[in-house]
């Protein structure tokens, strides 16, 4: 649609796009300046849902953040558990039990893929097809229940400490993880069927919201968006923790960025989870899952930094310690900042519905961005 | 003179009983259907499983208080609603159910129809435009020029039909499919026609003027309690309308095996054509994503449009050699 400089300036339209909206997905606000159906300029306020936990890292002791750590991103919040372990392992240089390492891989797999599945059903739902999200949150359900029978919590799972994880797991919970896995290897059909050979579903995502590898670079982006662009950088490849450099996987990869790309690369890492899942099932070892660690942690001064790989992309913690059991700072980068970064520079001119679905397609979980 | 007047009484008291029964039945209908394809069970604690629900949901947003926002035209606000349920209320006289249970049958059935329907999308904008809301003002934006554009399809291939049956009366055109129904020998109007009566109703995957999830319920977003529920029985009943248009269209109406007291029973075989339609309309609307709005303008015009003129005129070749 072409407009003239004169026309854009009298016809431009503010239109406020959150905080409450069906498809910001959290306290998101942008304040869009329309033409139209076209947007001309987003200018996105955050802080509706700052929770300041980093602050609350300066108040507590060191052990005590694992309490924040999962509420940080709630949709995958394993990961961040996980980084907050590894950080404060690598400050107090203990190692966890072998047992408690493949433990962390199963269940951080198992929340990714438990993260993408709610990510398909937003995303259709912002595309208007009412009936894939059920289908995901049944499969999510399995998955969900698996991680409650771990670690006691559905969603923000208080599981992962510094030394290990806080319980084991039992036969009844192995093989309910590979009946998991084969259930949702045949489910992936339906979803091949329903949603990714539909045609207006590929209508609505083919071209896209492009982002090119370099814009990508310039804004930060990582994970899945960063993947289907075209850039191989995953941190479980690229640097591996935890124990991922003994599992085989791989790591789709994209190539035109648009929202379909998002969208397959998600799909993909699904199976690719499930396929470390597997492997880390196969080779769990026994022995114990956490190592003796002090009632109280205070790691030497210094400056201590961990990355693990979210769903949505880095994440990465740094802590200042002045060598007393409080930190002294604590940084906590999301991975949906750097990604929805990408918003302002994509969205010159897209119809708004065009926007809708790139803005679904980053998987944002607006309270990480907030922290 | 007087049988004449207590005709018209009942045609309206029953028109008017119709239009709510089916707002329930289809609504309660939709809630099921939603649910038996998205894997769960839909309404089940009102009544037994759930057939009380939609009575019970009608009263509640009868209870309800419509609030008028300060800053909206308060009579359009008000009226929108009203005028967005006269237009379809309307066609319902000159629908033929069975041979005699015909309202009016009035030498131009099908071009009064068509014409009322049309008024459907004036009060959509009203509606988008009073809220004084920016995204319900999109929303109507939408709705009208969508409106606009899948009305031409719709006469066209009527007019196909039309042509086939050499009469613009709707009981004519049933009688006209006597021997074969017009679906067989107009298959690409059929779906043409489906499609943009589709779009007609604002359903999915046309349902842009609603679009929940980018304009937070599109131009209903300021309206509550019974202008709510007015909307949602004009939407159900211009669906009705649109079914009903297809049966007779092309489905041969009421035309069926021969039951008993057949002037009024096959009325079932007229019911039963259209509300099968209107189940595909309900899986349709659960099964596809929506559609942008460029995308949906240019489907109709640069698609739809040319395929319903080609149907014309190869429908006019062939009825006049």
């Amino acid at each position: 649609m072409t407009m003239s400089a004169a026309d854009s300036r009298h016809f431009r339209m503010h239109l406020n796009l959150g905080p409450q909206h069906p498809s910001t997905h959290g306290v998101l606000h942008l304040a869009l300046e329309m033409y139209g159906e076209n947007v001309l300029d987003i200018d996105p306020v955050l802080g509706y849902g700052h929770r300041m936990h980093e602050k609350m890292a300066e108040r507590r002791p060191w052990q005590a953040f694992f309490a924040n750590t999962p509420r940080i991103d709630y949709a995958c919040s394993l990961p961040h558990s996980h980084c907050y372990a590894l950080l404060l392992e690598r400050a107090l240089q203990i190692e966890p039990p072998a047992r408690a390492v493949s433990l962390r891989i199963i269940a951080s797999e198992l929340n990714r893929v438990a993260s993408h599945l709610l990510w398909v059903g937003a995303f259709l739902l912002d595309l208007g097809a009412f009936t894939p999200i059920l289908y995901c949150f049944d499969d999510r359900e399995q998955a969900v229940d698996i991680l409650e029978h771990m670690t006691g919590s559905r969603l923000t799972h208080a599981w992962m400490c510094a030394g290990g994880v806080t319980d084991d797991i039992d036969e009844e919970t192995v093989l309910k993880i590979r009946a998991f896995i084969r259930r949702m290897r045949a489910r992936f059909r339906i979803y091949e069927r329903l949603v990714t050979n539909n045609v207006i579903f590929i209508m609505r995502t083919r071209g896209i919201g492009v982002i090119t590898p370099a814009l990508a670079r310039s804004c930060g982006a990582t994970g899945p968006v960063l993947r289907a662009s075209g850039m191989a950088c995953d941190i479980r490849k690229v640097a591996p923790y935890g124990g991922y450099d003994q599992y085989t996987f791989d790591v789709p990869l994209g190539s035109d960025g648009d929202c379909l790309e998002r969208y397959r690369v998600r799909m993909e890492e699904m199976r690719q989870s499930l396929r470390i899942i597997e492997q880390a099932l196969d080779r769990l070892p026994g022995g114990p899952v956490r190592t003796k660690v002090p009632r109280t942690l205070a790691p030497p001064a210094g400056e201590y930094s961990s990355t693990v790989e979210g769903a949505r992309g880095d994440v990465t913690y740094w802590a200042v310690s002045d060598g007393s059991e409080i930190p002294y700072r604590l940084k906590i980068r999301s991975a949906c900042m750097g990604n929805l970064s990408l918003i302002p520079e994509l969205c010159r001119g897209m119809l708004l519905a065009d926007l809708i679905a790139t803005l679904g397609s980053l998987d944002l979980v607006i309270p990480e961005i907030d922290r | 003179m007087d049988i004449d007047m207590l005709r018209v009484f009942w045609s309206v008291v029953l028109i008017a009983a119709f239009v709510f029964a089916n707002a329930t039945v289809m609504g309660y209908l939709e809630r099921k259907l939603a649910g038996r394809f998205q894997r769960r069970l839909g309404p089940m604690e009102v009544g037994w499983h759930g057939i009380l629900q939609m009575p019970l949901d009608g009263i509640k947003l009868l209870a309800k208080r419509m609030i008028v926002p300060q800053q909206a035209e308060g009579l359009i606000f008000r009226l929108a609603p009203v005028i967005s349920l006269s237009p379809v209320m309307l066609p319902l006289i000159v629908i033929p159910f069975s041979p005699v249970l015909q309202v009016v049958d009035m030498p131009a059935g099908l071009i009064f129809v068509l014409a009322i329907e049309a008024f459907g999308t004036i009060a959509v904008f009203l509606a988008g435009w009073s809220a004084n809301n920016k995204y319900a003002m999109i929303g109507a934006m939408r709705s009208v020029a969508q409106n606009i554009a899948y009305e031409i399809p719709i006469l066209l291939v009527a007019l196909a039909v039309a042509l086939m049956a050499g009469s613009f009366s709707l009981q004519q055109i049933v009688l006209a499919q006597a021997a074969l129904w017009f679906i067989v020998l107009q298959p690409f109007g059929f779906v043409i026609y489906l499609i943009s009566g589709l779009s007609e109703c604002n359903r999915a995957p046309f349902d842009l003027p609603e679009a929940e999830s980018e304009l937070t319920a599109g131009y209903l977003t300021e309206y509550s309690g019974i202008g709510f529920s007015l909307f949602m029985i004009a939407e159900y009943t211009h669906m009705f309308i649109i079914c009903c248009l297809a049966t007779v269209l092309f489905l041969g109406g009421w035309q069926g095996p021969e039951l008993p007291w057949h002037e009024y029973s096959s009325a079932i075989w007229f019911f039963m054509k259209a509300y099968g339609l209107m189940f595909v309309m309900v899986w349709m609307r659960w099964t596809f994503p929506r559609v942008r709005y460029d995308q949906l303008m240019k489907f109709a015009w640069k698609y739809l449009i040319p395929f319903a003129l080609v149907n014309l005129l190869i429908t006019a070749l062939v009825v006049y050699l």
